[in-house]
């Protein structure tokens, strides 16, 4: 389906109504190049509403990207525009590189400097990378695949300042890029580095934006 | 033919055994004493049951109870493949795809038997009919359950993994065929063991039981051959066939993984 580039009213994502027992009702639009910090306490639903979104788990409502229902789409290839990625991301092969097809693998590659990964772990051994080298890891694999929409449940939990900042700065390009981001993190400094805008999740549901907490 | 008859004194000779492993389990504590007597009790129960049955079946030759003993014989090693795995698939889901696996492996290869091979007349005759099937279906009932509870269990072990694949744009087929190849290859297992096992490490069962009552060792050996063919054929069908039903069942027409269709037992 053909997308006017110019007609800048029409959102990167748009939600409406989405919705599963376990969380929502969420209406909410991003633009292309916009990041959205979603923050609010442990088990209040960040995450159930990251994977609606990516349609990992049956919801009710709609969900658009640049204006095509998601329904118009193959669940495979809406994922693949729209990658979740966890907050502990998993691995099924014993290296980093076995995880990626070999036409996207010079992509992966390019990346690993920017985020301060030593090119050695490209095929390393999983299970013997720190935490921090395999939160990075992962975020090479959900870029790698171009997404329009990144959905990051806390991608620097265990990085230093330092890396949490080139990482970052790796997804700013991206977002310059005109990719767009949902980030959910519980780091206030993150959300305000990052997000244009910021929104609270209470109970499954997103609290009003000019709402003062409670 | 001539076949040495065995009497009852005999039997309770060879059933002390069972109460030799009873005192074992007992003095070591391995808390197996009340199924291994629960389960000798119901072999000989099940085969003289049997044995009246097929007495009186072969004598009568009818088409109806033939037909009747068989389906009878696929439904409870359906229901053995379906209660195997420890996870059950909502909406009976394990009975469903037992039921058909079972069914259909089990008639395809003794058909093919009974009609290229075997080719008793008629054709249905239940001396071969209802042997052959019994044979066939213990056969099916190992691998099918090994296939599925393997399937089920590692799915649900690797439901991090398989959703990691899909949240990259993955489809559900493909995130799962590493589980479904290695569940087919452990319900084959027990089939490849006993062709490469027969013959130097084991006499299999068949063969022995002609040997016993007196037949040539090549005409037994030939009927060895034939039977683990076919045992190779129905275990393959089944295995591949439970795991790929299991796997339509434990997704949704969006591609995604639907642990919540599985219900513990």
């Amino acid at each position: 389906m053909p997308v006017d580039l110019h007609q800048a009213a029409t959102p990167r994502l748009s939600l409406r109504q989405l919705r599963s027992p376990h969380a929502g009702p969420v209406s909410l639009s991003l633009a292309a190049g916009e990041c959205l910090a979603l923050v609010g306490a442990s088990g209040a639903g960040k995450s159930v509403c990251l994977r609606m979104i990516a349609d990992l788990d049956p919801c009710e409502g709609e969900v658009l990207l640049d204006g095509v229902s998601r329904s118009a789409l193959r669940a495979p290839d809406w994922r693949s525009m729209v990658v979740y990625q966890p907050a502990e991301p998993a691995w099924w092969d014993p290296t980093p590189e076995s995880h990626f097809p070999p036409s996207l693998r010079a992509r992966a590659q390019a990346l690993l400097p920017q985020l301060k990964l030593k090119p050695e772990v490209w095929k390393g051994d999983l299970a013997r990378l720190s935490t921090g080298e395999r939160q990075r890891l992962a975020l090479v694999r959900s870029l790698a695949v171009a997404p329009k929409v990144l959905l990051l449940d806390e991608p620097a939990a265990a990085l230093d300042h330092e890396t949490t900042l080139a990482l970052e700065a790796v997804l700013r390009t991206h977002l310059d890029d005109g990719m767009a981001i949902i980030l959910v993190t519980h780091s206030a400094e993150q959300a305000t580095r990052m997000a244009q805008r910021q929104v609270r999740i209470v109970n499954g549901q997103l609290e009003l934006p000019c709402t003062p907490s409670a | 033919m001539h076949a040495i008859s065995l009497s009852a004194l005999d039997l309770a000779i060879a059933a002390s055994l069972v109460l030799l492993d009873a005192a074992m389990s007992l003095a070591f504590g391995l808390r197996l004493h009340r199924q291994l007597l629960v389960a000798s009790v119901r072999m000989v129960v099940q085969l003289l049951l049997i044995g009246f049955i097929l007495r009186w079946l072969f004598a009568s030759g009818s088409e109806a109870v033939t037909l009747g003993v068989i389906v009878l014989m696929i439904a409870a090693a359906a229901r053995e493949v379906a209660a195997r795995p420890k996870q059950r698939l909502h909406r009976w889901g394990n009975y469903r795809i037992a039921s058909m696996v079972v069914a259909g492996a089990s008639v395809a290869t003794v058909l093919l038997a009974l009609t290229t091979a075997i080719r008793p007349d008629p054709w249905h005759d239940p001396r071969y009919a209802i042997p052959l099937m019994g044979i066939v279906l213990g056969s099916v009932l190992n691998s099918a359950s090994i296939a599925l509870d393997t399937f089920l269990g590692d799915v649900s072990g690797a439901r991090n993994q398989i959703e990691a694949r899909l949240a990259l744009g993955t489809t559900l087929r493909a995130a799962l065929a590493p589980i479904m190849r290695g569940a087919v290859r452990k319900g084959l297992i027990p089939v490849i063991n006993q062709m490469s096992a027969a013959g130097i490490i084991t006499l299999p069962g068949i063969m022995t039981g002609q040997l016993l009552a007196g037949m040539d060792p090549i005409g037994a050996v030939k009927y060895q051959i034939l039977l683990l063919f076919l045992l190779s054929g129905s275990s393959g069908l089944a295995a591949g066939a439970a795991v790929w039903l299991a796997s339509r069942a434990i997704g949704d027409d969006r591609d995604r993984l639907r642990l919540d269709y599985l219900q513990p037992r």
